[in-house]
């Protein structure tokens, strides 16, 4: 697991640790038992204030989603979405040949992304979001 | 809350001299503030505000003609603090003459907590081999070589001037990260001055902002921005008729085009009123305050000057210093 902070993004340097690590998450990247990079790893990668990674691990702790423990370091404790359901349902493989269709007729990154948001909010629209980040 | 963590660094009334002789003059006048231990404060204003000479005050290195500068709870320029405090003045003096690893060694003899992987990791960054002499190296590289020097030491408190400003994007990140992963890692309090304030947008959690020869701000970085909010013409207008629920002070326009905001700071009491209206960021504080030398300056109420832990009790927020 390693931060890729942006930072002309508008998005403040706390939220997009909690967001990429939901996003880790959510995509199984990240499990429960895993580690969290510790605060120094961070600051030293991301060149941001160590208050900045602690604010963000406390949040995701707060959200039942990873655990500090006393010298040993922060860990995965939590899961979001179904990544579990994801593996082995060939649902990855199919977004991938729909995504390089996409691309070959000429859409950007950002008309795909369009796109997606869009049917995936017309597909979903009747259940409530769950626990997205503000 | 750092409001009750130990102070590092404490001025009551502080008055610094610029110059020799006949030719001193007043540069900052009556400065009261506390850095918390554990911070790492940036310290910004324009050429010649008195930024280098607050820092070189707290190494020591000159002395208030009027009020008290307080480094880890001795005066500043105590014997008791060698050990502990680490500067890096801007011009960099290192012995012109002598090897990296001469200069090592000396750090190494000089200190008792020297740490000789944290100042090579500094070396290696700069690709400066150990048998180069101090005044054969560039400027970026003379610049690693003195924070080297000082973050070896493993000091409670670094005092840096300037100390990005001559390396190239990507050893500045670099550089930047490891002294704040010391900081994260409990390895003491680091002051620093800087023009560039993107460097310090994320790198920092507190802020001196100096100019005119006052303190202008002063307190925990999320707690300064927190205190401002950006206004439309509409908002502003609202404010000023009494017909918004809460009460602001304006500052300057950030920006004439195409918005028309105005950075206002708002008083405390009606903040949470405010929740809605836009936040600044640092830049947008900084260049407000120092285009409009007439508004009042802030200091958060952790920042004023106080015994431990006390610092809050006597400041309602609202005070303007």
């Amino acid at each position: 697991m390693k931060y890729q902070l942006r930072r002309s993004s508008g998005t403040p340097a706390y939220q997009q640790i909690i967001e990429q690590t939901e996003q880790a998450l959510r995509l199984g990247i990240l499990k429960p038992g895993d580690k969290l990079p510790t605060a120094r790893e961070v600051v030293e990668s991301a060149v941001v204030n160590g208050n900045t990674v602690l604010r963000a691990y406390q949040e995701l702790q707060r959200r039942g989603l990873v655990e500090s423990r006393t010298g040993l370091g922060t860990f995965v404790v939590g899961t979001l979405g179904s990544a579990d359901r994801v593996d082995g349902s060939g649902l990855r493989q199919e977004l991938e040949q729909w995504m390089t269709r996409a691309r070959e007729h000429g859409l950007e990154r950002e008309d795909v992304m369009a796109l997606v948001v869009s049917v995936g909010d017309a597909c979903f629209a009747e259940r409530a979001p769950e626990g997205r980040a503000r | 809350m750092t409001a009750h963590a130990p102070t590092a660094v404490q001025a009551e009334g502080v008055g610094l001299r610029a110059g020799r002789g006949g030719r001193r003059r007043d540069l900052l006048a009556d400065c009261a503030f506390r850095v918390p231990r554990g911070a790492v404060c940036g310290i910004v204003g324009p050429n010649g505000a008195g930024k280098s000479l607050l820092l070189s005050a707290a190494a020591g290195l000159v002395r208030p003609h009027s009020g008290r500068l307080t480094v880890l709870g001795q005066p500043a320029g105590a014997d008791a603090l060698l050990a502990d405090v680490a500067y890096v003045d801007q011009h960099r003096p290192l012995y012109p003459r002598m090897r990296a690893a001469e200069l090592l060694a000396m750090g190494r003899d000089l200190n008792p907590r020297w740490d000789h992987d944290r100042a090579a990791e500094l070396l290696e960054l700069g690709r400066i081999p150990l048998d180069s002499r101090a005044g054969s190296l560039s400027g970026g590289q003379r610049s690693l070589l003195a924070l080297a020097l000082a973050r070896g030491k493993r000091p409670r408190l670094l005092l840096l001037d300037e100390p990005l400003s001559d390396l190239d994007p990507l050893v500045r990140r670099a550089a930047l990260g490891l002294l704040l992963g010391d900081v994260a890692e409990g390895q003491g309090t680091v002051l620093l001055s800087s023009h560039v304030l993107g460097d310090l947008e994320e790198a920092i959690d507190h802020l001196l902002l100096i100019d005119g020869g006052r303190i202008r701000l002063a307190g925990e970085l999320s707690e300064l921005l927190a205190a401002h909010r950006l206004l439309d013409r509409l908002g502003l207008l609202e404010c000023q008729a009494g017909l918004a629920p809460w009460r602001v002070h304006p500052v300057d326009p950030v920006d004439e085009e195409p918005r028309h905001l105005t950075l206002v700071r708002v008083e405390q009491e009606t903040r949470t009123e405010a929740a809605e209206a836009e936040l600044p960021r640092l830049e947008e504080l900084v260049v407000s305050y120092l285009r409009s030398p007439s508004v009042a300056g802030w200091l958060a109420p952790g920042m004023r000057p106080g015994r431990y832990g006390d610092a809050d009790q006597n400041g309602t927020g609202t005070v303007a210093a």
